[in-house]
């Protein structure tokens, strides 16, 4: 009986764990499958990634998906500007400072954040964000790199908060207590044990926060402006490749180039992806090899 | 039960000469409880200079959580609550602003070693580095004396950039030793250091502890009894909370005793 448990057991687990790489392969394949023949065939890679030019619909269609990259780059940068420190900095207070109640409530109030839905941060960015911004600073518009930023800033910290949490609670207290014990103060056995030791998980944090606003789409679509626009200041509006494709895929036609060029962004954003992942396991693979 | 002059006592009478007439370390009617359940009820006794000073007993007996309260760890473990006085030189510990200068003067040594996640260089100098020193060569020049001194040296001058929880765990227990001599202690606090090492080891680091009591006062907790008569100058024997006795290693063992309990754990009739 114990043997058929086993046995049941472990093909379930096994089709659990094969099931995430069959995922995986299938979105992209079906990703590069629907974009490849555009990308080969009609697609000016030259174009593609130098020109601001996004007119898929205008008569003499032109693909110019630059803007669009440094709309994401702009708004996923400032994002981290805004949440490395901030999430980093209250992992630190609640791993190492709280204590008992406040620990607790602490936490449970970080995941909460991290549940709240992206239009509800979409909407805060629309109606509370974009108000402030042209009352504070005086600007005409206030849906800009600033306002997305922020926004997604805050929608990216409970997660790299949560995440950079584990992993400075999984530094064993003998550590700290040994270097305690030397004469270390809190702040010394912070940076010079307890960092350096939990850099791996810390630097995961800030990789999946970074994944996390690369990919965003709802909160950025409302809160960025969706101009197409190289920004120049905070102060400008710009467009999102994710934002793009999510507005625009459901106007066109199954298989046209316009649906292409959308599956054109969405490789992009495959690979970019991916070559963050990458970079991330070969730094982290790199730190543990020492 | 033996009171802070029965110690006095013992030093004078038995050993006297080797000790300096102030103690190192008074402790005064120290009880430490854990979330209100004693650990250790009206401790007192006086420690001297240059001596091994032994602590036997059983498990909860309150031997850890009396070296915890030498250097203020208690602020470590929520729920630890310290009462009466201790003083090192004549200062009481409470009087320090700033415990972590406290702690920098006393070496610790815990049960099982830790190597903090750093080389084994980085390791020996954490501590001068956190006051100050940072010239390379002087650096180089404490490392090495440490590692020596904690004889481990020979066995690791190849390797000082490999991270230091890579060694055996013998190695890495002679590693924090080496560390806490970094800390050029007054006071060396060792919590059962050879739990986790072999008899060889052992031997190892009993011998250069006989040699460092020259220049510093060791206490030395130890479930092993036969390592205090090894070591020990006056051994100190907790049960259950209790300092049951305290005297010159040499009378406890050979059954000059105040309490038959005391031989009785000697002896190995319980524990």
């Amino acid at each position: 009986m114990a043997w058929y448990v086993d046995r049941a057991a472990r093909i379930l687990v096994f089709i659990g764990g094969i099931s995430a790489i069959v995922f995986i392969v299938g979105i992209f394949v079906f990703v590069t499958k629907e974009g490849l023949d555009f990308v080969i065939g009609p697609l000016n890679l030259g174009e593609f990634f130098t020109s601001i030019a996004w007119r898929p619909t205008s008569n003499n269609p032109t693909y110019g998906a630059l803007a669009l990259i440094v709309g994401t780059a702009s708004v996923t940068g400032f994002a981290m500007l805004l949440s490395v420190p901030l999430s980093l900095g209250a992992a630190l207070f609640i791993a190492e400072f709280a204590t008992g109640k406040t620990r607790e409530t602490l936490k449970i109030l970080v995941e909460m954040l991290a549940a709240i839905p992206s239009v509800v941060w979409g909407f805060v960015g629309m109606s509370i964000m974009n108000p402030l911004i042209i009352q504070i600073f005086d600007v005409p518009v206030g849906l800009t790199v600033l306002n997305a930023g922020l926004i997604l800033g805050l929608m990216a910290a409970p997660i790299m908060t949560t995440i950079a949490e584990d992993a400075l609670k999984a530094v064993p207290d003998t550590y700290r207590e040994a270097a305690e014990a030397l004469g270390a103060t809190r702040w010394e056995v912070i940076v010079k044990v307890v960092i350096p030791a939990s850099k791996n998980g810390l630097l995961a944090a800030v990789l999946l926060g970074v994944g996390r606003g690369f990919g965003e789409t709802m909160a950025v679509l409302m809160a960025s402006g969706h101009a197409i626009n190289l920004p120049t200041s905070p102060f400008d509006s710009v467009r999102a490749l994710t934002a793009t494709i999510a507005a625009e895929l459901g106007d066109t036609v199954q298989g046209g180039n316009h649906y292409g060029s959308l599956f054109a962004l969405g490789i992009l954003l495959f690979v970019v992806t991916f070559v963050i992942n990458l970079t991330a396991d070969i730094v982290v693979r790199g730190i543990r090899k020492k | 039960m033996v009171d802070g002059n029965g110690a006095a006592e013992v030093a004078n009478g038995a050993v006297g000469p080797l000790y300096d007439a102030a103690p190192i370390i008074e402790v005064q009617d120290l009880s430490i409880s854990y979330d209100g359940k004693t650990a250790l009820q009206d401790v007192t006794l006086d420690i001297y200079r240059h001596e091994i000073f032994g602590i036997i007993g059983p498990a909860n007996s309150g031997k850890t959580s009396f070296l915890r309260a030498l250097n203020r760890m208690e602020a470590f473990n929520l729920g630890m609550e310290v009462r009466g006085s201790v003083s090192i030189n004549g200062k009481n510990i409470n009087d320090w602003q700033n415990e972590y200068a406290l702690r920098s003067r006393i070496g610790v040594v815990f049960p099982l070693p830790v190597g903090l996640p750093l080389t084994v260089y980085e390791n020996v100098a954490f501590s001068p580095r956190l006051r100050g020193i940072r010239k390379r060569a002087q650096l180089d020049e404490v490392v090495e004396r440490c590692l020596t001194r904690a004889a481990l040296w020979d066995e690791v001058k190849g390797r000082l950039d490999s991270l230091g929880s890579l060694l055996s765990g013998g190695q890495q227990q002679r590693l924090t030793i080496a560390r806490a001599l970094s800390q050029e202690p007054e006071l060396l606090l060792l919590d059962e250091f050879s739990i986790a090492i072999d008899p060889v080891t052992t031997m190892r680091i009993e011998d250069v502890l006989k040699e460092l009591c020259g220049e510093l006062t060791i206490v030395l907790v130890t479930n092993l009894v036969q390592q205090a008569r090894r070591l020990a100058d006056r051994t100190a024997f907790f049960l259950m909370g209790e300092l049951v006795e305290i005297g010159a290693t040499e009378d406890l063992f050979e059954g000059k005793v105040k309490d038959e309990r005391t031989t009785g754990y000697i002896e190995g009739r319980f524990g």
